[in-house]
């Protein structure tokens, strides 16, 4: 590198530390979707660091809404709020004047969700916000296995899927959004029942989408349509049911037989704030359900 | 002050700055791109004492920024990231003295090595969501906000790190 005016220990401690980083990335690396020999070490970090970042949301909550405020001074704010309040009132317009019998199914489960009698919620906040420079759309909540949080839980808001638990400490749990590249979910177009898949693209602002691919080829979603989850199979991490999005752009490629469509979330991923835990369907945790138990 | 003390004084550093990093400047991202704290910590070490010491600070937080919640992502990445920023920083300021311009310039290519390591590592094993496009999407917004965060953050931390041991050896 440099001509050696360093100490020959600095290269030496260089050289360890290195070495140190490359054993723990080989360690995690290798043990992939099972449990690795750091994950005892994360689950410590994560005791220690949970309860400061929960403290450090609400303490500083007031320094945190600044930019909002500033989006909001001048006649814009006005304006944004009509609009957003008009944008709510037809959209909700529009859920209700779709509605049919299959609908009207999918309305009753998010209902059931609403006031918790069918499926247990656990609140929780987000205290936590992983970094575009990590390239995972991950979030921290402030709810763990202490409150009965488990991995491949479904965590919604009043708006709809929001993702599914991952990890959890005592206190905390991460939650991989729907809109993480490494996300692919189960969903039905609320108008025709038909299945497909939702991948997320990784971008967390407003504008960010899910791609829809049917399974049928024959059949094409329809721009306005409403996508709901499915639910998976074997315990696996949706409970189905919940709204996801809208589908507001439909392409075909003649090289593919298939059609994909962009779905827009219902969920501001941006602003996420308050969210719920799925525990428990009519009493059962969600996995005894997938697997009919 | 003994070493331990010391040692504590910079644990508590780094836990607040990762602390900082997730839980507060979240809100004030550009296109998700949160303000990398904890390399303007180990960027400052690498100012006041040098390569070495700049490698173990660059450690110890990369390490913390890798289990902290929610990272997901393998372990050591950022840790590997911060010990080549620290040593490269240390050994560019032992070229030079500390001027204004000069730090900019070493934050900036500090922020540029540290996430292009990163991302490189992530390309490496294959990680979900890293891609050539993305990294280079997410690449200038955080060395444009590491730079602009240098005038606030650097200072109160090359004082914070000269108040715990006088730069005598360095």
């Amino acid at each position: 590198m440099r001509p050696s005016f360093e100490p020959r220990k600095s290269r030496a401690g260089l050289g360890l530390l290195l070495l140190a980083c490359v054993t723990i990335i080989t360690l995690d690396a290798r043990h992939g979707e099972q449990s690795s020999p750091v994950d005892p070490l994360r689950t410590a970090v994560g005791t220690v660091l949970g309860p400061t970042e929960r403290a450090a949301t609400s303490l500083l909550r007031p320094v945190t809404s600044i930019p909002e405020y500033f989006g909001h001074v001048d006649e814009l704010r006005d304006a944004n709020r009509e609009l957003a309040a008009d944008n709510a009132a037809l959209v909700s317009q529009l859920r209700a004047a779709d509605a049919n019998a299959i609908r009207d199914d999918a309305v009753a489960g998010i209902a059931r969700l609403a006031d918790t009698s069918g499926y247990d919620v656990v609140g929780a906040q987000v205290i936590g916000t992983g970094p575009a420079q990590s390239f995972s759309r991950a979030v921290t909540i402030d709810a763990g296995s202490h409150d009965g949080v488990m991995p491949d839980l479904t965590v919604v808001n009043a708006d709809g899927l929001v993702g599914r638990v991952v990890s959890v400490t005592t206190q905390t749990a991460t939650v991989l959004l729907i809109i993480d590249n490494d996300s692919t979910i189960g969903g039905r177009l609320g108008d025709s029942t038909e299945l497909g898949f939702l991948a997320g693209d990784g971008s967390l602002d407003g504008d960010g989408t899910l791609e829809l691919s049917l399974v049928d080829h024959t059949e094409s979603p329809v721009e306005g349509d409403d996508v709901l989850s499915w639910g998976s199979r074997g315990g696996a991490p949706y409970i189905a049911g919940v709204p996801i999005g809208e589908v507001v752009d439909v392409r075909s490629s003649p090289a593919e037989l298939t059609e994909t469509a962009a779905v827009d979330p219902f969920v501001d991923f941006s602003s996420l704030d308050v969210v719920g835990v799925v525990t428990a369907v009519d009493g059962r945790p969600p996995a005894d359900q997938a697997v009919g138990r | 002050m003994t070493t331990y003390v010391r040692g504590a004084i910079i644990a508590v550093l780094i836990v607040a700055t990762v602390t900082l990093q997730v839980s507060v400047f979240s809100h004030f991202s550009i296109n998700g791109v949160v303000p990398d704290l904890a390399l303007l910590v180990v960027i400052a070490a690498a100012l006041v004492r040098g390569p070495n010491y700049a490698a173990l600070v660059g450690f110890a937080a990369g390490l913390v920024l890798d289990l902290a919640p929610p990272a997901d992502h393998t372990a050591g990445r950022w840790a590997l990231s911060f010990v080549l920023v620290g040593y490269l920083t240390g050994l560019a300021k032992a070229d030079s003295d500390t001027t204004v311009p000069g730090t900019l310039l070493m934050v900036a290519a500090g922020a540029f090595i540290g996430t292009s390591v990163f991302a490189l590592t992530g390309l490496v094993l294959r990680e979900p969501g890293v891609d050539v496009a993305s990294a280079l999407e997410v690449l200038p917004v955080a060395v444009g906000y590491d730079v602009l965060l240098t005038p606030l953050v650097i200072p109160l931390v090359l004082l914070l790190f000269r108040r715990l041991e006088p730069a005598e050896r360095w």
